[in-house]
């Protein structure tokens, strides 16, 4: 069964997704809608950067920014001067890194909602006298909403996988940075295999759910579409 | 100072726009052209959904544009109403929600028509409840044109707002936006490239051909233009006003004064003392010599050639005075040549069909 350390590295992995999850539907509405609107040169290589936990093994990821972050690296040696201490193998440090892995997941449905929008609702606002800010919220959030529910859905899940990142970047210190994964392989380390079904079953019932859940409550666009051609 | 000026100076690839129009600022102003000669283009800028640099636009008085400068007023901010070609509902609105879009950023003093009288001017009182999903094309442009004029625009901006709609359903709308361009006091901006929209709605003509304006005026001088190709092909027509003397319901049949003299239209509907709006087409309309007797045709107008134009390689278009009123007719080549017809000469015109505009 799940014993107190098993709750405590489960709560700590929800409380690690949800944080990143908010986080980035922040940081990444504004992203998405720069790279769908844009015409600057900077769409390519932000779109790629944006793009490259997608290809990249988290181990790199957590590597540099291991690096990055570390007594010596740019963004340790600020935190430090600020009074902040050190942000690897911390909760911090794992929610940076977090939301830099999973940033494809949730931008990617964001910039594809956004662009399948187009040009011509936002002309209409502008024509009914709305502003562009007006227009982002009473227009834009609203017919974006089912991409919003796949973004948090991809980013919440994928953060609740993630391994190697943490590996690097956070150890697996109990109820600082020992998540799900990381308690799984230390349990198989130590032979544990009983306490590694009940935490692996558990991550695997709760994948497939999140993923069912999405399939069946957002049936995907074509029926959408099929409406909005509708000419009769 | 009721009037629209503007300047538009652009060049976008291979196409240039390069106008200068001064228009009244009350009525409707069609403007007309081919696909491709810059209509769209033109009320885009108008809007300000897109800016052309060294413009000028003022609209009754107000300034929205005038890069001399440095003034461009936000497409958000200028009291327009702009109808595009394709209904664009928001489709996660209501059709109540989305007439109430525009209305609600509209202060309420600046609110002169109410929401109401264009529900019902444009008959969408039963769609109100709706999600605009389910409404069908015809609808969905009624409840777009609803949406524009709920914020009491001063200027109304139409984009082919029938293009999209087959026959019947345009059939269907034309008589709404009849109705609200007589009882609404908008000035209205209509493109279209259909001559029949355009005899009907416009009082006002602008010609755009190639991004250029080819001829400006009131609709009824310019569609009998020989000069012009409104006045050429199977849909030429002259507009005529006259004023409607005598009612013969028994025929079904009404008469109406112009300077030509009585014309009979079939419409029993009609009133003594009305104004209508009659369009006789040039393909209806044949020319003899010598008044005809024992002819089914009921309308038999003295007339003079004013000129004579190559219509098709057969056919020639007439452009007739009816004693001050414009008329055309479209003749073969060899009835003209059989008859000498030569500008000056004075023959009748026949006119086999009249529609009442209204």
């Amino acid at each position: 069964m799940l014993d107190d350390a098993a709750l405590q590295t489960i709560t700590l992995t929800i409380r690690l997704a949800a944080t990143t999850t908010i986080i980035l539907l922040l940081l990444g509405t504004p992203l998405a809608w720069w790279l769908a609107c844009t015409r600057s040169w900077l769409k390519g290589p932000i779109g790629a950067l944006v793009a490259l936990p997608l290809v990249l093994p988290p181990v790199v990821l957590g590597f540099y920014l291991l690096v990055l972050m570390g007594p010596q690296g740019p963004i340790g040696q600020l935190t430090q001067s600020l009074g902040l201490g050190l942000l690897p193998f911390s909760f911090t440090g794992l929610v940076i890194g977090s939301v830099l892995y999973s940033m494809p997941f949730v931008v990617q449905p964001l910039q594809n909602a956004f662009e399948a929008i187009g040009d011509r609702p936002l002309e209409v606002a502008a024509t009914l006298r709305a502003s562009p800010l007006d227009t982002f919220f009473s227009v834009v959030l609203p017919l974006a909403r089912p991409a919003y529910l796949t973004a948090a859905v991809m980013g919440f899940a994928h953060t609740v996988g993630e391994f190697g990142i943490v590996l690097m970047l956070g150890g697996s210190i109990p109820g600082q940075t020992r998540v799900i994964s990381v308690q799984i392989y230390d349990h198989v380390e130590a032979l544990e295999y009983s306490q590694a079904h009940w935490l692996a079953g558990g991550l695997l019932m709760f994948s497939f759910l999140v993923l069912l859940a999405l399939y069946t409550l957002q049936p995907t666009g074509r029926k959408q579409k099929s409406q909005k051609g509708k000419g009769t | 100072m009721s009037r629209i000026t503007a300047t538009f100076k652009q060049t976008l690839g291979s196409f240039s726009l390069d106008v200068a129009l001064d228009l009244p600022g009350r009525g409707v102003t069609a403007i007309f052209g081919a696909s491709g000669a810059g209509k769209t283009s033109l009320l885009r800028r108008i809007a300000g959904l897109e800016r052309a640099n060294g413009s000028y636009l003022s609209v009754n008085g107000e300034v929205w544009q005038d890069d001399s400068c440095g003034i461009f007023m936000p497409v958000y901010q200028r009291p327009l109403g702009y109808v595009f070609q394709e209904a664009s509902l928001f489709l996660h609105l209501t059709v109540r929600r989305n007439l109430d879009y525009g209305r609600r950023r509209v202060s309420a003093d600046a609110q002169r028509v109410s929401l109401d009288q264009i529900i019902a001017l444009l008959g969408i009182e039963d769609l109100l409840q709706r999600q605009s999903e389910t409404l069908s094309g015809g609808e969905r442009q009624r409840v777009a044109i609803a949406r524009a004029l709920a914020t009491s625009p001063r200027l109304l901006l139409m984009d082919e707002p029938l293009a999209s709609l087959d026959g019947q359903r345009k059939a269907d709308i034309l008589p709404y936006l009849e109705r609200l361009v007589a009882e609404l006091d908008i000035p209205v901006l209509y493109v279209s490239h259909a001559p029949d929209e355009v005899a009907r709605l416009a009082d006002h003509l602008v010609l755009l051909d190639a991004g250029r304006v080819l001829a400006c005026g009131p609709t009824r001088e310019l569609m009998t233009r020989l000069d012009l190709p409104l006045a050429h092909g199977d849909s030429a027509a002259a507009i005529i006003d006259a004023l409607v003397t005598r009612v013969e319901a028994a025929y079904h049949l009404s008469y109406a004064e112009f300077s030509g003299g009585s014309i009979s239209l079939l419409n029993p509907l009609l009133k003594v003392g009305q104004r209508v709006r009659v369009r006789i087409q040039a393909r209806d309309v044949s020319i003899t010599l010598a008044r005809q007797h024992g002819t089914s045709v009921q309308n038999i107008f003295a007339v003079s050639v004013t000129s004579l134009s190559t219509d098709s390689p057969g056919q020639l278009m007439l452009g007739l005075d009816a004693n001050g009123s414009a008329l055309l007719a479209r003749i073969t080549r060899k009835s003209a040549d059989a008859l000498g017809l030569a500008p000056g000469s004075q023959v009748f015109a026949q006119v086999k069909g009249v529609a009442v505009l209204g």
